[in-house]
């Protein structure tokens, strides 16, 4: 029913590029894994190695403790819901879910049955008798997954399963993805570039680019703590200070920001959330506003300060006009501190 | 003043039926004479009788000819079909090195004569002391027909018939099963296509099967005898009869690509 996935230093090149540049990774059975990246960071290829799509150059892999290198798709504990979904158009809804128990050589009536409750299980009750050119996106997505699942796969493989979905619509099955994961309890390995959607649905993000894991965890360390500048930037909005440490403390051009992390002399970089950037307690930076665009909750603005460029908010209520000058405070809490270079 | 835009279609009306007329007049003045009542199949036209069709379908031979063309037709075809298919998924999905020298080598036969095709099967056959039969005259068939189902195969399988075949390997789908349950049933209408074109062209091939065969002929090759002794309305009917066959084939055929698009 689920199964935990070991990867260990896995490589992929595609004459003479490295897609993949050792990748190693653990995802616990039954986790609701998101691997998270901008297009060409290697997400798609890892999870095509995962699925048995594509070959690694070098490394292992492991799902629920058996090597899975060199093991055909057709005989992996995973099945995949692809980006296109890639129903079969011309079979009925039900003949699409039930084809996976087809090949495993269940009868027509079971099949049929099994069908009809996984259709059920993504909300599509009843709707057996049709076919995939009948039903609207956000349908065959549903039946793409009823037929991943039908099989009961110990992991599940989703390659940008919400990409072709309007944002609403999105944002709901969201939901129901990780509801229905809870219910059947196998594990997935979900790719986005999304990284709301990221943050919404996993237990645990891997951040990926150019071919390498830069941070994996729960989505609030990663978000609140992330252990690279590309996570900090990849996940939102970020503001990056370089400060070097002197006396044991941070001299930065916004001026002393309290005590450091790290020995004098050291090179290293604030990473600061706008949230983190308002009027408030903290230590305060005087700026002038460049820019203000309003964002529902709150205002975001664009300041200068030290002769840096930097996002803040502003709440509501408090009036401001571009050029005027405010004062805003950084919450040190909330504030991570990233290795110094570039 | 209105008399540009008339005149201009007035030369195009023109010009239209001359073409038309250039392409259909052979079909028309050979359906029409197959109804001459009379003994040749030349203007005037004396009067309209089915008796040139009848003495079509009462001839043995020609019966047994219509017989041979129709089995080597669907024969060929079929096999014609069956490789083309698998070649035409073979190629579609490899990324292979050469695989489009591969494709090139299958579809390249087009361009070569039917002569050269039955004058080298025929040597071929010699050599390899083969007795020309209906059997050969298919064998040639199968050669000139397989390109053409593999072009037409190959043109049908595109993204969506790749990522349905992923799917279904990846729900365990042997190859053979995702060939039988997924690819073919994908691509039925190109598929018919493709037989039935194929059996246009066999069905009235005369150079090839001219030169492969030997007591049993197909159609094209009666009729040839047929016209050594002389036209005759007799061998209008049974020509109109042929180009019925293969305009209803060709009519499905033209259909079935039409609904997939």
């Amino acid at each position: 029913m689920t199964a935990r996935i070991e990867v260990e230093g896995l490589t992929r090149t595609y004459g003479g590029a490295s897609v993949l540049a050792g990748v190693s990774l653990v995802v616990e059975a039954g986790e609701y894994c998101v691997l998270l990246g901008p297009s060409g960071c290697g997400k798609t290829t890892l999870l095509n190695i995962l699925g048995g799509f594509a070959d690694p150059s070098s490394g292992a892999l492991r799902i629920g403790g058996r090597d899975m290198i060199g093991v055909p798709a057709a005989q992996r504990p995973t099945t995949t819901v692809f980006q296109d979904y890639a129903l079969f158009p011309h079979m009925s809804l039900r003949d699409n879910v039930g084809f996976g128990l087809r090949m495993r050589g269940v009868g027509r009536a079971d099949r049929d049955q099994l069908a009809e409750t996984m259709l059920d299980l993504v909300g599509l009750t009843g709707a057996g008798g049709k076919r995939p050119s009948q039903l609207s996106g956000g349908q065959r997505q549903r039946v793409a997954l009823a037929r991943a699942l039908a099989v009961e796969p110990d992991v599940l493989l989703l390659d940008e399963p919400l990409g072709a979905l309007d944002l609403n619509l999105r944002r709901s099955m969201q939901e129901e993805l990780k509801a229905i994961q809870r219910r059947v309890g196998a594990t997935f390995v979900h790719v986005t570039h999304d990284q709301e959607e990221a943050m919404a649905i996993a237990d645990r993000i891997v951040v990926m680019n150019k071919g390498r894991i830069e941070d994996q965890g729960p989505p609030e360390r990663v978000y609140r703590r992330p252990a690279s500048r590309f996570a900090a930037a990849f996940l939102g909005e970020m503001n990056f200070v370089p400060v070097t440490v002197a006396g044991g403390r941070y001299v930065t051009v916004l001026g002393d920001l309290g005590p450091a992390v790290g020995e004098d002399g050291a090179k290293l970089c604030l990473g600061i959330r706008p949230a983190h950037l308002r009027p408030g307690p903290g230590v305060s930076v005087e700026a002038t506003v460049i820019e203000i665009m309003f964002q529902g909750i709150h205002r975001r603005v664009r300041v200068m300060a030290g002769g840096i460029s930097l996002l803040g908010h502003l709440p509501l209520g408090m009036s401001a006009a571009e050029g005027s000058s405010v004062t805003l405070a950084i919450d040190m809490a909330e504030v991570t501190v990233l290795p110094g270079d570039a | 003043m209105m008399g540009g835009p008339v005149k201009r279609f007035a030369a195009c009306a023109i010009y239209m039926v001359l073409i038309y007329g250039f392409i259909f007049l052979p079909v028309i003045v050979l359906v029409l004479f197959s109804f001459q009542d009379g003994r040749f199949p030349v203007p005037p036209l004396k009067g309209l009788t089915l008796k040139w069709h009848a003495e079509v379908l009462a001839d043995e031979d020609l019966r047994a000819a219509l017989l041979n063309s129709l089995i080597v037709a669907l024969a060929s075809s079929l096999v014609a079909l069956f490789f083309g298919f698998l070649a035409a998924r073979a190629l579609a999905h490899s990324t292979m090195r050469g695989a489009a020298l591969l494709r090139g080598a299958l579809i390249a036969p087009m361009s070569v004569s039917y002569l050269v095709i039955g004058l080298g099967l025929l040597v071929s056959f010699n050599i390899a002391g083969v007795g020309l039969s209906l059997v050969t005259v298919a064998v040639g068939h199968v050669v000139i027909n397989l390109p053409l189902c593999f072009a037409i195969c190959f043109a049908a399988l595109g993204a969506g018939e790749i990522q349905a075949e992923r799917a279904a390997r990846d729900l365990g789908a042997s190859e053979t099963r995702v060939m039988w349950l997924v690819t073919a049933p994908m691509i039925v209408p190109a598929l018919l296509a493709a037989f039935l074109l194929s059996v246009t062209f066999s069905w009235d091939e005369f150079l090839i099967a001219f030169l492969l065969s030997r007591f049993d002929v197909t159609l094209p090759v009666e009729i040839w005898s047929l016209l050594r002794s002389g036209l005759n309305p007799k061998t209008n009917a049974v020509g109109s009869l042929v180009f019925l066959v293969s305009a209803m084939a060709f009519l499905i055929a033209e259909l079935s690509m039409r609904r997939r698009t």
